[in-house]
């Protein structure tokens, strides 16, 4: 018997695998959506200051054996999510809130007049989105500096557990991780979608997306947030979110190796179905047990240090 | 009971934009539009796709005809995007991605299908394809009135008795279209299932009126539709989070009844709730 459960910033989460934030996750049924088909937990998608429509349609195409995503951070705005998310006890599991701001001092308004107010387990700040003007990468939140001043000033005024969700852009992501840990983050969220990347319609030669480009997620992102994840382990001893790319068990087995606590899945929702949570699951089972494995900690971070040269030799 | 096949996930390959050409363009009543496109989409009765046009972007449209050379939809010029198909002409090019989306599950053999507006267009492509396994149909067609009337002068389908409906008596029975459906299945003990399309509280109703006689039924339930493929979540309903663009649009009655939204709100692209009628 396989246990996959995880304990993570006193959540308990029945398996390792976490909604993505962005995907799906705009309501509390679209969460509980997603927890009735097997994620361990979920997160909200990121709730701004006044609402927001978002980018224009087409938001997401396929590209490159992935997808991009430009969706823009639509959201109904903090008052409505207020109550949207009024009473999150019936999603069944660990339910980790998300909002994203222009500036440290929008940020704390955020912690203070919505998430201290409800129930969430958690909250994660996507400081890396790479296609919306004035958040994230657009805004210049991925250096040292600026990770640390926003996080320093949430967390003095929000409640909840922080975790900081890091650029799948940095050459080197440790010292900003490095940053959030220093300001008090208590988990690191490796990698949001990296890019932007564009593409065209054969025929008019016109840019597919609305916004013209986008995020990039699914399988290419894999190796990509993989190294993320070992280099953050290498860097801060906080717990890590390893999410880009993830479709299978193996996968997430490889995300736990390189030293991810738990493991986000958001796009492989569109080639595996909703129930890619369970899918995932299982096949994490058949891998840990073909190994002679029980759980989670006997694998984690294993691709670090000697053991990893003892293992080759 | 399911039916034969529709797509719950999506091979990267299959979303992306395939370019195609306008056929054709028929004016089906004011302001509404069939636009034929080169191709076959291998769709079934209830499905849309998502149309792109280079600058305006995407929208989700249900499918009026598949017919292995062409596909048509049927549009109302009601926005920027629409507005900009309906300034194309004959040869122009454009894309589209899909199909998507739950089909309506054909079973009975003898089926009510009541449309409102546009809503009439699925319903016609699955008359025809009912028409074709030899399920027969009471196709009922409501408008407000005859200008707005769709697919009048459409030719006979083989099975398929038409009752059009115009709220003003300008044309056909005068009256809804949930009233006609309400006569059909008092007089006609025959008709084993009914379908529908159209404005939410007309589909309500229509749901309403076969709990009323115990009969069996689908509806289309739209939402706003971002991505078409299951997601963005913005055609999620409550409070179970199905979602419309792969669990629906198509879906039992028995499903829309526990649907707390269902007749009551939508959300818009923010995600703000929107109610259908002031209480």
């Amino acid at each position: 018997m396989v246990d996959l459960s995880v304990d993570l910033l006193g959540m308990r989460l029945e398996n390792p695998t976490v909604l993505a934030s962005g995907i799906l996750g705009v309501t509390k049924g679209s969460l509980k959506f997603c927890a009735r088909h097997g994620a361990g937990a979920v997160v909200i998608k990121s709730i701004t200051r006044e609402p927001r429509k978002g980018h224009p349609p087409p938001i997401v195409c396929a590209s490159g054996g992935g997808l991009l995503n430009a969706v823009g951070y639509s959201n109904p705005g903090y008052r409505h999510a207020m109550a949207e998310y009024e009473d999150l006890a019936d999603v069944g599991v660990p339910v980790i809130g998300s909002f994203v701001a222009e500036t440290a001092e929008e940020y704390v308004f955020l912690a203070e007049h919505f998430a201290n107010h409800l129930e969430f387990d958690a909250v994660e700040i996507p400081l890396s989105c790479p296609h919306t003007p004035r958040y994230g990468e657009l805004a210049g939140h991925s250096g040292t500096d600026i990770t640390y001043e926003i996080v320093s000033a949430l967390k003095a005024s929000l409640r909840a557990p922080l975790i900081v969700k890091l650029s799948a852009n940095l050459q080197d992501i440790g010292p900003v991780a490095k940053a959030a840990e220093d300001a008090g983050a208590d988990a690191i969220t490796a990698v949001n979608t990296l890019g932007p990347g564009t593409c065209f319609e054969a025929e008019t030669g016109r840019r597919v997306l609305g916004f013209g480009f986008g995020g990039m997620s699914g399988p290419p992102l894999k190796p990509v947030a993989l190294k993320a994840v070992f280099d953050t382990y290498q860097a801060v001893k906080i717990p890590i979110i390893g999410t880009g790319g993830v479709s299978t068990g193996q996968d997430a087995v490889e995300m736990i190796m390189a030293g991810a606590t738990a493991v986000g899945v958001g796009t492989a929702v569109v080639p595996r179905g909703v129930d890619v949570f369970r899918k995932i699951c299982e096949e994490m089972e058949d891998l840990l047990a073909a190994r002679g494995c029980s759980s989670l900690a006997e694998i984690r971070g294993r691709t670090h240090g000697k053991q990893l040269v003892q293992d080759l030799v | 009971m399911e039916s034969s096949s529709y797509k719950t996930s999506f091979d990267y390959e299959d979303l992306t934009v395939r370019s195609t050409a306008i056929t054709r363009i028929v004016e089906e009543a004011r302001g509404i539009k069939s636009f034929g496109f080169r191709g076959s989409l291998d769709a079934q009765p209830g499905q849309f796709v998502m149309l792109w046009l280079p600058e305006a972007g995407a929208r989700p449209f249900s499918i009026y005809k598949d017919e292995g050379e062409e596909f048509v939809l049927t549009i109302a010029r009601v926005g920027p995007f629409t507005e900009q198909l309906f300034d194309c002409r004959v040869g122009d090019r454009l894309g589209y991605f899909g199909p998507f989306g739950k089909p309506f599950d054909l079973r009975g053999m003898h089926l009510a299908l009541v449309g409102g507006g546009y809503g009439s267009a699925p319903l016609s492509f699955l008359a025809r394809n009912a028409s074709a396994q030899g399920v027969t149909s009471e196709l009922v067609i409501g408008a407000r009135n005859k200008s707005l009337l769709l697919y009048a002068d459409e030719p006979a389908i083989p099975g398929v008795t038409k009752h059009y409906c115009t709220d003003d008596g300008s044309y056909g029975y005068r009256g809804l279209a949930t009233e006609r459906l309400h006569e059909l299945l008092r007089d006609d003990p025959s008709i084993d299932m009914v379908y529908t399309a159209g404005p939410e509280l007309m589909m309500k109703e229509v749901v309403a009126v076969c709990g009323e006689f115990g009969i069996d039924g689908q509806v289309s339930l739209e939402r706003y539709m971002k991505c078409g493929f299951g997601i963005c979540g913005s055609c999620c309903v409550d409070p179970e989070g199905l979602r419309m663009c792969v669990e629906g649009p198509c879906i039992d009655n028995e499903v829309a009844k526990g649907i707390s939204e269902f007749g009551v709100y939508h959300r818009d692209a923010a995600g703000i709730r929107h109610p259908f009628a002031i209480a």
